[in-house]
């Protein structure tokens, strides 16, 4: 973007070359952060939203028009708190877990191709990178449940660990899927390829198959409903932040949603065709991309949510049973029929 | 209660969960100490008492009028039909003769609180296995009863509206439109729930083949209500025992043979059709006459003993008062449906993982007052 | 059966019992204490009475005596009865437990414990239940009394 070219050409003339490329960096975290906290703060608000319109009440609606500034005033209660710590919690690692979660999570945000100039980081093993910074969360809340030194939390931390180790598996199948298609991980060529259809069409049945697959896999990684029994609260508590209070708190509680918003935004690019307009309606204005995008990551989430609130929570065997007897076979076969599919020139093209 | 006497005698691999009496699927203060091995349940023992009032020893130096107040704290949820328990009782004692009228209103209202009992029970079953909407859909419908009582008895939760001898006042001229009303939209309400819940595969696996208990066990447990015939176990009091209108309707009783939690459920839903068609038959055709018989102001049963049963949402309520002559009752024990069927939950639970004995215990449907008294 | 065929039947097992049915809706049988195990288990096992339902366990201090009131039901046959025990002993009352029978009275001899002290031998756990471990007392007997929580009118 022409802004992005200005600020660029400012500062490499302003300072030299190594600490100029520093600063930018420094620039571009600062903007992720900002976009990290408003996103995260929005989208809970419009759970709390959604959550009323399906259970028929009104949900937050005072502070601000619309309960906008409803978060906010949240935010700010939760940063006024006392830090509490147990004392016989383990202080270095207590301390060190959210810093696990929200990490990943921030990095992971900075790979999506919003638009087609608005991308931080477009590594070449794009796709890989992305599942391999999800699996690094896991050890945050592993941390957490085992440095609290509390019985509840260590068997939420443990339920956790095995949901989410179980269902990188499914995530990462599906998304190799299809990948098959593109021929490539990086993420600006797999948009590249949606140019002539988005994915899910070109791919027709083997890539509505993994979709399904991705999203039933997608809600179990980020422990929400119907998977959320790591913080079943008629069952146990809390799960694995039981013992935290005040700003650690919101880290993980954020981490949660941005967790959903990443899971949400890989779908749109891989299969929905990230920032391409539907029939190529508005390609002569690029900066719509960024509404393009955000429509469908908005739309995923939406159903996410409308999972959570219908449906009963799962039980741990039960889970584990979907994934390793079901799920993981059917995104093997789904695998191989799609790699025949490609190979016998099967794919719809536009 | 000492833990350390529970610790040990454990095996190596034992731990210890207190499930304490501030917890979010126990209904109640209820405390359970379980004894788990990974996530299996070995053992399931309550600790109760944090609710108890001593009702009982205050039945003993109260006059008949004040302990029908008494009974309505302790099942809540089917406070109308605790108080009935007590009024019948003393009626049958002192062999007054109930004008029609109120026999046909307390029906009425009986079977209106087993509905707004079964609606929050469902709620919260939901709640339970994590199925959080079902909540307030159970609430909603709720509602609509409770501002039907209290427009004509005064109160939304806690009735009072017996006394010994036939109502406190008439019903409201509105009473018998509103029912109406209500059933009318009920009757589409409840294939909704259906659709949400009983016909989930989710759920339909969290509650199949769990928490068995076959009919002997029902039977020896004392189990009563719709947890016996959930195991196939015939218990309605309305029928073997029957009592204000019920010999004039004619209803089924909801009998299931598989004794798991789902087969509770079952049975619990197909009540409240029951109370439906119950109610139906009654609304139409409540006779005129009086409210309510003179009893004298200061009631004495004769000496003996009396013992009455009803059939309150949660099971069978026995009350039983040993009588000699004063003007309070010599003893006044009362047999709580709540109590027997917490007494099986070890039964049931013992073998299953954590998420099974939530759901169980939502099946058992137990309000702790009414256990604790 | 009728209450006068279930008298007949009962008095052919054990003869010192006594049956009434004055001030009482079902038939009253009183039992020693040192027969009160063997006639609830015959009560249970014979097909003819076939008494298999508890349904309600009631400790009473009856003044002098301390007793215990077992209200029993059939459930195929539905005839219900009504049997009594006590005794003089207020010092250290002991019954026979029944929870080998019913399930049911495990909890049910628990309450009457924690309120009259009444034992019962060969129960499983026999410990209050209601109040607090280090309760001193028996609250429901007639000869209780506690300054701060009892209002008497």
């Amino acid at each position: 973007m022409n802004i992005t070219k200005n600020i660029h050409e400012w500062l490499f003339s302003l300072m030299p070359e190594a600490t100029a490329s520093i600063v930018e960096m420094v620039l571009i975290a600062i903007v992720y952060l900002l976009i990290f906290a408003v996103a995260g703060l929005y989208l809970v608000l419009l759970e709390r939203r959604v959550a009323a319109w399906f259970q028929l009440r009104l949900g937050p609606n005072r502070v601000g028009w619309q309960g906008l500034l409803q978060t906010m005033a949240d935010a700010l209660k939760l940063v006024s708190k006392e830090l509490t710590v147990t004392i016989k919690a383990d202080k270095f690692l207590y301390n060190l877990a959210p810093y696990f979660v929200i990490v990943t999570a921030l990095m992971a945000l900075s790979l999506f191709p919003f638009s087609k100039e608005f991308q931080a980081f477009d590594i070449n093993i794009g796709i890989f990178f992305l599942t391999s910074i999800s699996s690094i969360g896991v050890i945050g809340i592993l941390l957490a449940g085992w440095s609290s030194n509390n019985k509840f939390s260590l068997i939420g931390a443990m339920r956790s660990g095995v949901q989410t180790i179980s269902y990188e598996l499914s995530v990462g199948l599906s998304l190799l899927t299809m990948v098959v298609m593109t021929g490539s991980l990086q993420l600006s060529q797999i948009v590249e390829v949606q140019k002539s259809g988005w994915l899910i069409a070109q791919g027709h049945i083997p890539a509505i198959i993994a979709f399904c697959i991705y999203m039933i896999a997608g809600t179990a990684e980020t422990n929400r409903a119907p998977f959320d029994l790591v913080e079943a609260e008629s069952e146990l508590g809390a799960g694995f932040h039981t013992e935290y209070s005040g700003m650690k708190f919101a880290y993980f509680f954020l981490a949660e949603f941005i967790n959903m918003f990443i899971i949400a935004a890989i779908a749109t690019t891989v299969f929905f065709g990230a920032y391409l307009s539907p029939f190529g309606i508005t390609e002569s204005i690029p900066l719509l991309g960024v509404f393009w995008f955000l429509a469908k990551t908005l739309v995923l989430v939406f159903l996410m949510m409308w999972f959570r609130w219908t449906f009963p929570r799962l039980r741990i065997d039960q889970l584990l049973v979907l994934e390793w007897k079901y799920l993981l076979p059917l995104n093997l076969m789904n695998l191989v029929l799609m790699a025949l599919m490609v190979l016998l020139g099967l794919t719809i093209k536009f | 209660m000492d833990t350390t006497t529970i610790t040990n005698n454990f095996k190596s691999e034992e731990y210890f969960i207190n499930m304490g009496p501030q917890h979010p699927a126990t209904h109640g203060v209820l405390r359970l100490l379980l004894t788990i091995d990974g996530e299996i349940i070995k053992k399931v023992e309550p600790d109760l008492g944090y609710i108890h009032r001593s009702i009982e020893k205050m039945c003993e130096r109260d006059s008949y009028q004040q302990i029908v107040h008494l009974t309505d704290r302790m099942d809540y949820l089917s406070s109308h039909i605790n108080n009935e328990a007590v009024c019948l009782t003393v009626e049958n004692a002192l062999q007054l003769e109930i004008p029609d009228r109120v026999k046909v209103i307390r029906t009425i209202i009986d079977e209106l609180t087993r509905i707004a009992s079964h609606t929050l029970w469902w709620g919260v079953m939901g709640m339970d296995v994590g199925a959080l909407t079902t909540y307030f859909y159970g609430f909603r419908d709720r509602e609509m009863i409770n501002d039907i009582f209290e427009e004509t008895c005064g109160a939304r939760l806690t009735m009072n509206y017996n006394i010994p001898g036939g109502l406190m006042f008439d019903i409201h001229p509105n009473f018998v439109k509103r029912t109406k009303e209500f059933i009318a939209h009920f009757r589409t309400k409840l294939p909704e729930y259906d659709t949400l819940l009983t016909g989930n595969i989710i759920f339909q696996k969290r509650m199949k083949g769990i928490g068995i208990l076959s009919k002997e066990d029902a039977i020896s447990f004392g189990a009563s209500g719709p947890v016996g015939r959930g195991s196939g176990y015939s218990c309605d009091v309305r029928k073997h025992h029957s009592y204000s209108a019920y010999d004039k309707v004619t209803f089924n009783e909801v009998l299931k043979t598989e004794g798991d939690t789902f087969a509770r459920y079952q049975v619990r839903i197909m009540e409240m059709w029951e109370s439906l068609s119950i109610i139906e038959q009654l609304i139409d055709n409540i006779p005129e006459g009086e409210y309510k018989v003179a009893t004298n102001a200061v009631i004495k049963l004769p000496e003996g003993e009396y013992y009455q049963k009803v059939e309150t949402a949660r099971g069978e309520l026995g009350v039983y008062i040993i009588s000699t002559g004063t003007k309070n009752p010599y003893r006044m024990k009362f047999r709580s449906p709540g109590f027997s069927n917490l007494s099986l939950l070890n039964h049931i639970a013992v073998g299953g993982k954590i998420g099974d004995l939530v759901a169980s215990m939502a099946t058992l449907d137990l309000v702790i007052p009414d256990i604790d008294r | 059966m009728t209450n006068e065929a279930l008298q007949n039947l009962i008095s052919t097992w054990i003869p010192e019992l006594e049956f009434t049915e004055e001030k009482s809706q079902f038939l009253n049988i009183t039992v020693q204490p040192e027969q009160l195990h063997q006639l609830m288990t015959q009560l249970k096992s014979n097909s003819e009475t076939n008494f298999d339902y508890l349904f309600c366990l009631t400790g009473v201090d009856w003044g002098a005596a301390l007793g215990v009131v077992y209200h029993l039901e059939s459930t195929t046959h539905r005839h219900q009865l009504v049997v009594k025990v006590k005794t003089e002993d207020r010092e250290n009352p002991t019954f026979d437990t029944v929870c080998d029978i019913w399930y049911t009275a495990e909890f049910h001899e628990r309450e009457v414990f924690d309120f009259f002290g009444v034992k019962f031998t060969n129960h499983p756990n026999l410990k209050r239940l209601f109040l607090t471990e280090e309760w001193d007392g028996y609250p429901l007997r007639k000869d209780y009394v506690d300054e701060i929580n009892m209002v008497i009118k």
